[in-house]
């Protein structure tokens, strides 16, 4: 069974008579579990409305998306995703710490519980010894690391990414990236990952899904066949840069479908 | 080999308890410039007054002004606790009401979508204006009519500023708690209210001040004597200028110590906000 099941999904913003946006046309995706899916395509072809579609903050005009076999509503109520945003979305008032409890607290685990929970996220995101810290004590890809914590601490199934590094440098991204696949590799998640960055896409993903605008739509979904785990050694061999050719390849044979 | 992960973890600083604080000296230091220029205006009035023979009923020496508030020191007190308390009876109703029609339309939009511009044209309306009517309504020699007066005051701008503060939040931050599958009532506590808290002592500084414009000038319109506006209104009209002063001092201390007062509670309530904490320089 596939932990998503996307079927002919579209989504139009707008009620009909009025300036109407078809953000999505005739969407088809299954991800399996333990994938790492890349979405990636030009600015406003429907990476974060699909990925909205997908973790339920919205609901798609027609078609059907099942996450482990539940409508995606259904899994929400579960909560069965974790979400991490391109903003670090801390609350200030909360220290690190109790921002990695947040969700544990609204699920009510016990505090003996949150607090082992909590460590154990800090230190797979490298920032044991910040728990007392307030968020505007770290720097952004710090708190990004908090976010991804938090998302990660009540073992959600599925990890929903939309374009969680895009605001840091070059260095820190591809720090954060290695984390990101060791964290993958442990943890067994499902991740869908929403990005504008190809060689990140690459590097990171099983499957790159692209997609083109107007209307937002799949154009192509390249298997990423570099072996596991992925290292320093990824970047530099020849097929990784063939793969990084396919897929600018793949975002330009979708723009030129444009009328 | 030891030191070197000793290295690793003194890049990682634990917080200091008081890193949100300030030193007594580092204030001391902040504020020495203030207190300076505080005390050269009083010289150079002293000495203006002396050097150019100013009347008395125009401008009394401060050296004055301090005698005559030394001379009847019980009086000014008594006057300060009797208009301070108007002004706080009034300031913690008007308040209190505010932040309640703030909470109970946080959730319902249509009902804020109709009150809050009301409330914005109502509290662009001077508003004092009305201070012989709450006197007419609640008597004039009563405290409670300046305490009505300073409620409408400040009611308003705290339901304003509090519902802005309950709905102005990162949809980013409403997104997240949806993919918790929260409740309401979950959302206002864990979201809304910490987020209204900087919007609530913004405006609880904003009614400091009006509490006590609202009950001193609600006393200009009449009461006892045991009022400070009252008292003020008739030393002047008997000449005694030197005592108005006196009074217009407690009116100022009454007004600093309450804003004081409120900046106190905000650094323990909401360290973590940007207009308290403090960064290492
Ligand atoms: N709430 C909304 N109301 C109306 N239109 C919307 C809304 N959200 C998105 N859209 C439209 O849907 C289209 C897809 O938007 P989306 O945010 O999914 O793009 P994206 O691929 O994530 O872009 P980017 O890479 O810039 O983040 C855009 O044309 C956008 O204008
Ligand atoms: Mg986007």
């Amino acid at each position: 069974m596939s932990v998503v099941s996307i079927s002919s999904v579209n989504k139009i913003f707008g009620k009909p008579g009025e300036n109407q946006t078809i953000a999505l046309k005739d969407i088809d995706l299954q991800i399996e579990q333990g994938e790492f899916i890349s979405l990636i395509g030009p600015s406003g072809c429907g990476k974060s409305t699909l990925l909205r579609i997908i973790g339920d903050l919205i609901s798609p005009t027609n078609g059907t998306v099942l996450v482990n076999g539940k409508p995606a509503p259904q899994a929400r109520e579960n909560r069965e995703y974790g979400i991490v945003f391109q903003a670090p979305v801390l609350f200030d008032w909360r220290s690190v710490e109790k921002n990695v409890q947040l969700p544990l607290e609204i699920m009510g685990k016990s505090p003996h519980e949150r607090t082992a929970r909590a460590n154990e996220m800090l230190e797979l995101v490298e920032l044991n010894g910040f728990q007392k810290h307030y968020p505007y004590q770290l720097s952004g890809g710090m708190q990004q690391r908090v976010s991804i914590a938090r998302a990660l601490s009540f073992n959600p199934p599925l990890l929903l990414m939309d374009e969680p590094f895009g605001a840091l440098d070059e260095i820190t991204r591809e720090r954060l990236n290695a984390e990101l696949l060791d964290i993958w590799s442990r943890t067994k998640t499902t991740i869908v990952f929403v990005t504008h960055s190809i060689p990140e896409a690459v590097f990171l993903s099983t499957r790159v899904v692209v997609m083109s605008a107007r209307p937002g739509r799949i154009t192509q979904i390249i298997p990423i066949d570099l072996p596991q785990p992925r290292s320093g050694e990824t970047r530099e061999s020849p097929r990784y840069y063939e793969l990084i050719t396919q897929v600018r390849e793949g975002l330009r044979g979708g723009e030129g479908m444009k009328e | 080999m030891s030191s070197s992960a000793e290295k690793v973890y003194s890049n990682r600083p634990a917080p200091k308890k008081d890193e949100t604080r300030v030193s007594l000296f580092d204030r001391l230091r902040y504020y020495l410039p203030t207190i300076i220029i505080f005390f050269a205006v009083l010289l150079l009035w002293e000495v203006l007054v002396r050097a150019l023979q100013i009347k008395q009923f125009i401008m009394p020496a401060p050296s004055s002004i301090f005698e005559a508030f030394r001379a009847s020191l019980a009086q000014m007190i008594a006057l300060g606790v009797y208009t301070g308390t108007e002004a706080l009876g009034g300031f913690i109703l008007g308040c209190g009401l505010g932040i309640a029609v703030a909470l109970a339309t946080a959730r319902w939009t249509a009902a804020r979508e109709t009150l809050l511009p009301l409330a914005i044209a109502a509290n662009s309306v001077p508003i004092i204006a009305f201070a012989p009517i709450m006197n007419n309504w609640f008597g004039i020699t009563n405290q409670t009519s300046k305490m009505a007066i300073v409620a409408v005051i400040t009611f308003f701008p705290m339901m304003i500023n509090m519902t802005r503060g309950l709905t102005l939040v990162d949809p980013s931050a409403l997104e997240l708690m949806r993919s918790y599958a929260v409740n309401e009532w979950t959302v206002l506590r864990e979201v809304r209210i910490p987020n209204s808290l900087p919007y609530m002592f913004n405006a609880f500084k904003i009614c400091s001040t009006l509490a006590l414009i609202g009950a001193v000038v609600g006393e200009f319109f009449g009461g006892t004597r045991d009022a400070l506006g009252v008292y003020i209104t008739q030393e002047a009209a008997l000449f005694r200028f030197e005592n108005s002063w006196a009074a217009i001092v407690i009116a100022c201390l009454l007004g600093i110590g309450f804003y004081v007062l409120i900046v106190a509670i905000e650094r323990l309530v909401i360290p973590w906000h940007a207009s308290v904490r403090k960064t290492e320089e």
